[in-house]
């Protein structure tokens, strides 16, 4: 791999050179690197460019790093991803994307992903996203992640927009079964003329199925983002977003929270809080020896931490 | 020491609030400011931390003329402020907050120790953050450890510390201002209405109607607050018509 992908899968996914375990590393559209575990087993689509990862119920409390990267302008990748979690598996998955441009043609990575998350298993997903480089072109990462879970399956989503990505859509589907809970936390931030939209539906369709989904982010410059949140239940179920969002400058967000309630038993909240910083919480900070600059920075640091 | 001399404050729509108060805060005593509601206690308090700019007037903190400074050089200078109202952070956590206030990361264990002083566990809050999710005396009494915090502060200015704390904490909130008092050559000075902080106060100075109306030791001042306060009680029950 070059020493750019090298740079952006330290920033988006753990790299110091090696990685423990199965993993697969994309870098302009191909394999970089590629391994397989005993318990988590890695292999090419024949249908459409990808892989499957097929994580077997031995697999406990292991991790796979899944992370793609675009080096140059002129590359627009698209990527099928198919995550098969076997019931009863435990699994960390590291599924970082770094886009790199120098040039005047846009950089994109479109990574499809889908998880079928088996009876009682666990997983955690965590994904970085970051844009470097000096180019004019777009830098773009689209990232499209539909989700099955079985009875009483848990998935975690944790996922970060560090910065310099020119514009991002994201899409974010989920069918939960009986029992099935799933977080999703996540991070943004945008500055210059970036956009970013998030758009997650989600559908309970188990009885004591839940969702949690919060998202925080940070419109500087004059980016603009829009949040879309549907949550649909439809069973005895329990879902909660919360979209929380601070503007700077000309920055600007639009908010669309959704909540359907199909059954008499679900229970549906969401929240929604955009504005810009608190004067008082600049100046309790200063009366503590910041400077406002500081200030904003921790304020901003520790609200997209 | 503190010195304020002839401070003058009035609100954006021009109501006079201070009318040039003069008031000393020498180093290593507890002075308390009490006096009625009203009278410009808090508007005191944000004028000495620089919250406030005053129209006319001085303060000098150790020697330095601090008046046009900002409210980070103020800090910097050794001036520590506990807000009557706690300020909430949405991201920042207790751990945070207090870090900042120390000026370094501070260990679970010294966390733990500041959160003890003002009567909370450290290990249900040092994670948490310090947000709307903590009820009112929680912040509270997490607004008051941010200055606990500031070992290096050497005046410590407090609003009203005892609004929202429980009988308990309250003890040993007073336990942490008699220790400070006992071991180090800083300046306390405490906005309140409470007994038991007048009780140890060094100095009690009045303020009312934007002046310093009285001002001596507390033995100077202590008694005759008291018998105000029950000359106003049995005005009171005679105007609610109650037979003394």
């Amino acid at each position: 791999m070059n020493s750019i992908t090298e740079q952006l899968l330290s920033v988006v996914s753990d790299w110091d050179g090696s990685y423990k375990g199965a993993y697969n590393i994309r870098e302009d559209g191909g394999c970089a690197g590629r391994q397989s575990s005993e318990n988590i087993k890695i292999e090419p689509k024949s249908d459409n460019p990808g892989i499957v990862i097929k994580i077997s119920s031995k697999a406990q409390n292991e991790t796979v790093y899944i992370p793609a990267c675009v080096t140059k302008a002129g590359v627009n990748d698209l990527v099928y991803n198919d995550f098969i979690v076997e019931d009863g598996a435990d699994v960390i998955i590291v599924a970082g994307c770094g886009v790199h441009s120098e040039g005047e043609e846009e950089a994109r990575h479109n990574g499809i992903h889908r998880f079928f998350i088996g009876k009682n298993a666990k997983v955690l997903y965590k994904e970085k996203h970051i844009g470097t480089g000096n180019g004019k072109g777009a830098k773009r990462i689209d990232p499209v992640t539909d989700v099955e879970m079985d009875e009483n399956s848990y998935m975690e989503m944790d996922t970060v927009q560090i910065g310099g990505v020119t514009s991002t859509s994201r899409l974010t589907t989920a069918k939960l079964g009986k029992d099935a809970k799933l977080v999703i936390r996540e991070r943004l931030m945008t500055e210059g003329d970036e956009k970013a939209k998030s758009d997650f539906k989600v559908d309970m369709n188990g009885d004591g199925s839940s969702v949690d989904l919060v998202s925080r982010s940070v419109a500087r410059g004059n980016s603009y983002q829009e949040f879309i949140s549907t949550i649909n239940g439809n069973c005895r179920c329990t879902g909660h977003s919360e979209c929380d969002a601070i503007l700077s400058e000309n920055g600007r967000v639009n908010a669309v929270p959704g909540l359907f309630a199909g059954n008499i038993d679900a229970s549906l909240i969401h929240e929604a809080a955009i504005g810009k910083i608190a004067g008082e919480q600049i100046t309790k900070l200063c009366t503590l020896g910041l400077t406002e600059e500081e200030a904003e920075r921790k304020i901003i640091d520790g609200f997209l931490k | 020491m503190l010195q304020l001399k002839d401070i003058r404050w009035s609100t954006e729509t021009g109501e006079s609030i201070l009318n040039g108060v003069d008031l000393t805060v020498p180093d290593g005593k507890l002075t308390v400011i009490t006096g009625p509601n009203g009278g410009g206690k808090t508007s005191l308090a944000k004028v000495i931390a620089g919250l406030y700019k005053p129209e006319g007037g001085q303060i000098i903190a150790d020697g330095k003329d601090i008046t046009d400074w900002s409210i980070t050089e103020r800090s910097r200078h050794g001036l520590a402020y506990a807000f009557q109202q706690p300020v909430r952070f949405k991201g920042l956590t207790v751990r945070d907050l207090l870090s900042i206030s120390a000026g370094k990361e501070l260990t679970s264990a010294e966390v733990c120790h500041l959160l003890a002083t003002v009567g909370l566990c450290g290990r249900d809050y040092i994670d948490r953050e310090a947000d709307a999710s903590l009820s009112g005396g929680e912040s509270k009494r997490i607004e008051i450890a941010t200055v606990l915090a500031r070992k290096d502060a050497k005046i410590l200015v407090f609003d009203e510390p005892e609004a929202g704390i429980d009988l308990w904490s309250f003890t040993s909130l007073i336990e942490a201002f008699e220790n400070i008092k006992k071991d180090s050559d800083r300046s306390l000075l405490i906005i309140s209405h409470q007994e038991r902080i007048m009780n140890i106060a060094d100095y009690i100075a009045v303020v009312a109607e934007g002046k310093v109306s009285k001002m001596g030791t507390r033995e100077e001042i202590f008694p005759s607050l008291m018998d105000k306060t029950a000359a106003t009680r049995c005005s009171l029950r005679t105007n609610e018509g109650g037979a003394l």
